[in-house]
């Protein structure tokens, strides 16, 4: 399979400028710095045509801003982003466009991401009409086309996104990134408001959409049954660096990197019964100050001198799998 | 009482929403009863009628709401019959709720130390404020949170949220309850954080003899934590029983729908079984069974409303067509 997508060294740095009471402190001799958070620590990764990758890590990982700047919403502040060999940031114009249409991003909240004084059939119907995916003589009919996909009625194009229910939004959601046509899709937590039998048809709706428009998925969840049961490949975030890259199966029968082996004895699962919770010691870290060397170490059981002072690189340890631990040295 | 008084028993509770469009009834017709260190997962989507079951026990059910009718006995004592000041006494005292949200519980502006002496004096004046704050040290500790000394003097918002719902559940466990509701607690946590809340709330139950309903979406937590559960639809309870026994032979095709919806494990690149349609609006209900409009199994017979049947010996079921013969299962 060809790669699509390729990330390399991307990193989002977020500054938070000094105030003008800071900065005269700062005149004045005071110790004051600007507030650093690396979201997104130098990540690379290859998304090949037609895959699925689950991106899993919990909240404040990163995996929001990296799908972000995927999706072309964010710049990133190093590291650069090829899409089909070019990289995305140097792109002229109109190559720019079409890359822009070609990903398109559907969000987790279906009641914040639909604007609520526009018509459905303006909000699915205006990006194609203006970027002449149709023209505006065929609009309506194209639009009735793409609801039809997503298992929306088109009798209600008229109607605005307060009539529909969370599953029915999160269909309009999903229509108006259709409607561009796109190759790759990323989804933010896409179903994460939904109730689960509304899930249940929106990943079988993913799934399908799938197989019949040859798309590739960027999937973002902190919900890991959801990522095991619809992804090829699962990436594994931690406080803004991947730490673990495998097939799914590789990940849920034999995880390598001890963060991904404590996060998948928290998941509770139907046929674990009176489970005994062994809980993750600590709290994640404030990426703000983000501990020396592995990330994890604070928290991992298996820590040595070596993991509080070395930043551990990604390795391959088998082929087509990853992952950042020291312990893999032997 | 007798050691054998379930620490709560529900009996046809109804909770109706009086708008300007009609009566809801979300709460129609409710039994169940929760034992001494038992824990009863409570299932259901939006709307189903599972938070204001919760409410409704702790008299929290406010206009146009009302609770119309059924018993819900506590210990013995029927909390409806309570007036406010009756009630006062018990909630955060004998019976905790823990909600979703940890700031419906702390207050933005007071510090956490605060709050927490507050909740152990309001209900016996006599502990000195030492005595209520090296108590709620112990609270904190006991949820896991780092040196609770310092935390005592911090305010809500210096917590994160993980942590926040640590101090919320602290609250509650303070006064050494007989009873917790708590209403998806853990929804809004990441898995780790989870996985600590579910710890320590298995831990009170087990050590303290604390009953607990827990109520939720999420059929994976139930199955880790539960000792029974009973599932809702539209307002009433369609199948209830032993959890094994519910998880392993559900009878009502929509706990067999949902369940079948659950990703995970087995279901890796198969789709998934989906129920069709969504959830009815509580004022346009279908006559007869709720569910019958999306059930694969609905003939003529569901045109009533279904009864509840007791099959066997501690599971109940409304539903003319079970999908499992409970019976044959049990022998």
């Amino acid at each position: 399979m060809s790669t699509i997508l390729e990330l390399d060294g991307v990193t989002k740095n977020f500054v938070k400028r000094l105030d003008a009471a800071a900065k005269l402190a700062r005149r004045l001799g005071a110790d004051v710095k600007e507030e650093v958070v690396h979201a997104v620590d130098g990540v690379s990764l290859k998304i090949a045509a037609g895959e699925v990758v689950g991106l899993v890590g919990e909240s404040g990982c990163g995996k929001s801003t990296l799908g972000r700047m995927v999706a072309g919403i964010m710049e990133p502040t190093a590291g650069d982003i090829r899409y089909k060999d070019r990289i995305v940031s140097a792109m002229e114009k109109q190559a720019g466009r079409e890359t822009a249409l070609a990903i398109q991003m559907i969000f987790q909240d279906p009641f914040a991401s639909l604007n609520p004084r526009m018509r459905v059939q303006d909000i699915i119907g205006e990006a194609p009409i203006l970027h002449g995916v149709t023209s505006r003589a065929d609009a309506a009919d194209y639009v009735a086309q793409v609801m039809e996909r997503v298992g929306l009625d088109p009798e209600y194009r008229k109607r605005y996104p307060h009539q529909f229910s969370g599953g029915q939004r999160q269909r309009i959601g999903i229509a108006r990134a259709l409607a561009v046509k796109p190759e790759f899709l990323v989804c933010d937590e896409a179903i994460a408001a939904l109730d689960v039998s509304i899930q249940a048809q929106v990943i079988n709706l993913f799934m399908d959409l799938r197989e019949d428009l040859d798309l590739t998925y960027l999937f973002i969840s902190h919900d890991l049954s959801v990522v095991e049961h619809i992804s090829d490949r699962v990436v594994i975030m931690y406080l803004g660096r991947i730490v673990e890259i495998a097939s799914t199966e590789d990940i849920f029968d034999s995880a390598n990197h001890p963060y991904t082996q404590a996060l998948l004895n928290e998941v509770p699962r139907l046929d674990v019964r009176g489970f005994d919770y062994q809980p993750i010691a600590g709290e994640i870290p404030s990426p703000l100050d983000p501990p020396p060397g592995c990330h994890f170490h604070p928290r991992c059981p298996h820590a040595t001198a070596r993991c509080r002072e070395e930043r551990p690189q990604l390795r391959e340890i088998a082929p087509g799998r990853v992952s950042a631990c020291h312990l893999n040295d032997g | 009482m007798t050691d054998d008084t379930p620490t709560l028993q529900v009996e046809n509770l109804e909770t109706h929403f009086f708008t300007k469009d009609g009566v809801a009834k979300a709460v129609d017709g409710v039994s169940f009863s929760v034992g001494r260190g038992e824990i009863m997962g409570l299932v259901g989507e939006s709307g189903s009628g599972k938070s204001v079951t919760g409410f409704s026990i702790l008299g929290l059910v406010d206009p146009p709401g009302k609770v119309v009718g059924g018993k819900v006995l506590f210990q013995g004592t029927d909390l409806l019959s309570l007036d406010d000041e009756g009630l006062r006494r018990l909630r955060g005292n004998r019976i905790a709720m823990i909600f979703q949200d940890p700031m419906m519980t702390l207050n933005p502006v007071l510090r956490v130390d605060t709050q927490m002496i507050e909740t152990v004096r309001a209900h016996d004046p006599s502990v000195s404020v030492d005595e209520a704050r090296a108590r709620s040290r112990d609270a904190l500790g006991q949820v896991g949170i780092p040196s609770p000394d310092e935390r005592l003097r911090a305010y809500p918002h210096q917590f994160s949220g993980g942590m926040r719902q640590r101090v919320a559940i602290a609250i509650a466990l303070l006064n050494k309850p007989d009873l917790i509701i708590a209403d998806e607690p853990t929804t809004a946590l990441d898995v780790t954080i989870q996985g600590q809340i579910l710890y320590e709330a298995q831990k009170l139950c087990r050590d303290t003899g604390t009953a607990l309903i827990w109520i939720t979406h999420d059929l994976a937590v139930i199955a880790g934590l539960a000792d029974k559960i009973s599932v809702m639809y539209a307002g009433r309870i369609v199948e209830q029983g032993a959890l094994d026994e519910v998880l392993d032979h559900p009878a009502h095709p929509y706990t067999r729908g949902l369940l079948g919806s659950v990703p995970g494990h087995n279901t890796r690149g198969k789709r998934l079984y989906q129920i069709p349609g969504m959830t009815p609006s509580l004022l346009k209900l279908p006559k007869g069974c709720a569910f019958k409009d999306r059930c694969p199994h609905a003939d003529q017979a569901c045109e009533d409303a279904p009864e509840i049947t007791r099959p066997v010996e501690g599971r109940a079921l409304r539903c003319v067509h079970p999908q499992v013969d409970l019976a044959g299962v049990a022998s």
